[in-house]
């Protein structure tokens, strides 16, 4: 036991540890409804409507890459039709809510650990508990909520466009005949996995939130702190997104298996 | 009321605070002295609960809140106001959003009845018509008055003060030590001020504690404070590096 907390294996431990009553405490919160409507509109401002154009940017052009890559591979055996198919089932179940999650846990992720961590070490945090105001509710709570609602919405602008952007190159570009390009790409990508998106965007959302507030809420004294708890914010995330982003696609599969 | 019995804290293998003990009565205005790095803004922080000892207990009006979580402590809380060192203003909001802070979160007012209230907490603290401005507008002394009235306007029982006229000029210093003196007088609350400037002490305190070695060395009102004959406190008092340069 000893040995664990001198390594990195009980840094590791005890962070996660602490991310866990976080999130017990933030939901608890959530359900008594003990945050600010208010903030809630204003964060879901920031990490939605500011995040627009990063998302839709890397959605289109995740599209259009995709359907030209398809496009090249499909056109060999003459299957240049299900090219738009192979985008949308990809765009909704995968690379939509994966790359848009990515793509806010740069930007948002950094940003709620940045503010946070200066809050932090000019004691604005302590300021707010003595004014008999608890951290989780005012500045964690809105945070949460918010990402977990703007990230689906962000995901579903991403999937439409990107899709979109695929057609407009495959029709455009590649010559693609479009009405059999749309039949298939309805034919083959299913609610379930723009469903599939949702879950996961939603879950993405909570990650980011959570470990930008963490990061934020407990980082060294001092700008190099400040620094660090920004960067491990993004790291973290990203890494927490694809390792997670496996596990809930194999137990999405299942759930889907057992219901369908 | 607040009381402090044989209060420990370390910080990893550094020990702070070895056993303090000290009792500050309701009404009471207390002066923390002691040297920089002493330990005086950590058993400030105790007294409301931002940090936890690792022993002993702090009782405030009799209640013992060294075993409450976060959420049982935000009750407490509001008995207090506090006064941080750099002010802790939140940089994102106006003037008048952070003094209505309080009133905004814990009390059911209009915001015409808001605005009054801060109108008034401002003239107290001699800022009148800064409501619109932000904390990055203000000087120092200008961001410890915006603090002190953040921390006044919902009349709390007991004040405390951490190091308020520090990286203040001398003319600054005075008319904070003034507006110290205003809100002890007129709100008749409790004040806990953390100092090393003296002359603050002298005037703005009914009790003066010393902590030295991590421990209360001396507790006395200032007039037997200020003329004891302890080397330990004269050091302190008269400010200078060596005990035996002592002026009494």
């Amino acid at each position: 036991m000893n040995f664990l907390g001198q390594t990195w294996v009980g840094d590791w431990l005890t962070g996660l540890g602490r991310i866990a009553v976080l999130t017990r405490d933030a939901v608890a919160s959530c359900l008594t409804f003990k945050f600010s409507r208010r903030d809630l509109f204003y964060q879901i401002y920031f990490i939605g409507i500011k995040s627009q154009s990063v998302v839709l940017i890397t959605g289109a052009f995740t599209g259009m890459v995709l359907t030209v890559q398809t496009y090249s591979q499909f056109h060999k055996i003459k299957m240049d039709t299900a090219s738009l198919a192979v985008v949308g089932v990809s765009m909704c179940s995968e690379l939509g809510p994966v790359l848009t999650a990515l793509m806010v846990a740069g930007r948002v992720g950094a940003a709620i650990a940045a503010e946070l961590g200066t809050m932090r070490v000019t004691e604005q945090i302590d300021a707010l508990r003595t004014l008999a105001t608890h951290p989780i509710d005012y500045l964690v709570v809105p945070r949460l909520t918010a990402s977990m609602i703007a990230l689906p919405l962000l995901t579903v602008e991403s999937v439409a466009l990107g899709i979109s952007s695929g057609y407009f190159v495959g029709v455009e570009l590649l010559g693609i005949d479009p009405v059999y390009l749309y039949y298939n790409m309805l034919k083959y990508t299913g609610d379930i996995d723009l469903e599939f998106g949702l879950v996961k965007s939603f879950v993405y959302g909570g990650i980011i939130a959570l470990i930008g507030c963490y990061k934020g809420l407990t980082c060294g004294m001092g700008a190099e702190g400040v620094g660090r708890a920004t960067t491990e914010a993004v790291v973290y995330s990203s890494i927490s997104i694809l390792i997670c982003n496996f596990f809930l696609t194999l137990a999405l599969q299942r759930v889907a298996q057992l219901v369908l | 009321m607040i009381e402090v019995r044989q209060l420990k804290k370390s910080f990893g293998s550094q020990l702070v605070l070895a056993g303090v003990d000290l009792r500050i009565e309701s009404g009471e205005s207390a002066v923390i002295i002691g040297r920089s790095g002493g330990g005086k803004s950590v058993l400030l922080k105790h007294f409301i609960g931002l940090l936890q000892p690792d022993a002993g207990d702090v009782l405030v009006d009799g209640e013992n809140i060294t075993r409450m979580n976060e959420r049982q402590l935000l009750r407490v809380r509001r008995k207090f106001g506090m006064v941080f060192q750099g002010a802790a203003l939140f940089d994102s909001m106006t003037v008048e959003e952070n003094v209505a802070f309080g009133l905004r979160r814990h009390e059911h007012l209009t915001e015409a009845e808001i605005a009054k209230r801060v109108a008034a907490t401002l003239d107290v603290v001699d800022l009148p018509g800064t409501q619109k401005k932000k904390p990055a507008e203000l000087s120092g002394g200008m961001r410890k008055r915006v603090g002190l009235a953040r921390a006044i306007i919902y009349e709390p029982q007991i004040v405390l003060y951490d190091e308020p006229t520090t990286g203040l000029d001398p003319i600054a210093s005075d008319s904070i030590d003034h507006l110290l003196m205003r809100v002890r007088d007129q709100l008749k609350v409790t004040s806990v001020v953390v100092t090393h400037d003296m002359r603050s002490a002298r005037r703005v305190g009914n009790h003066v504690f010393m902590l030295h070695e991590k421990k209360i060395y001396a507790s006395a009102p200032p007039e037997e404070f200020f003329n004891s004959s302890d080397a330990v406190v004269r050091q302190f008092v008269d400010g200078v590096a060596d005990a035996k340069e002592t002026i009494l």
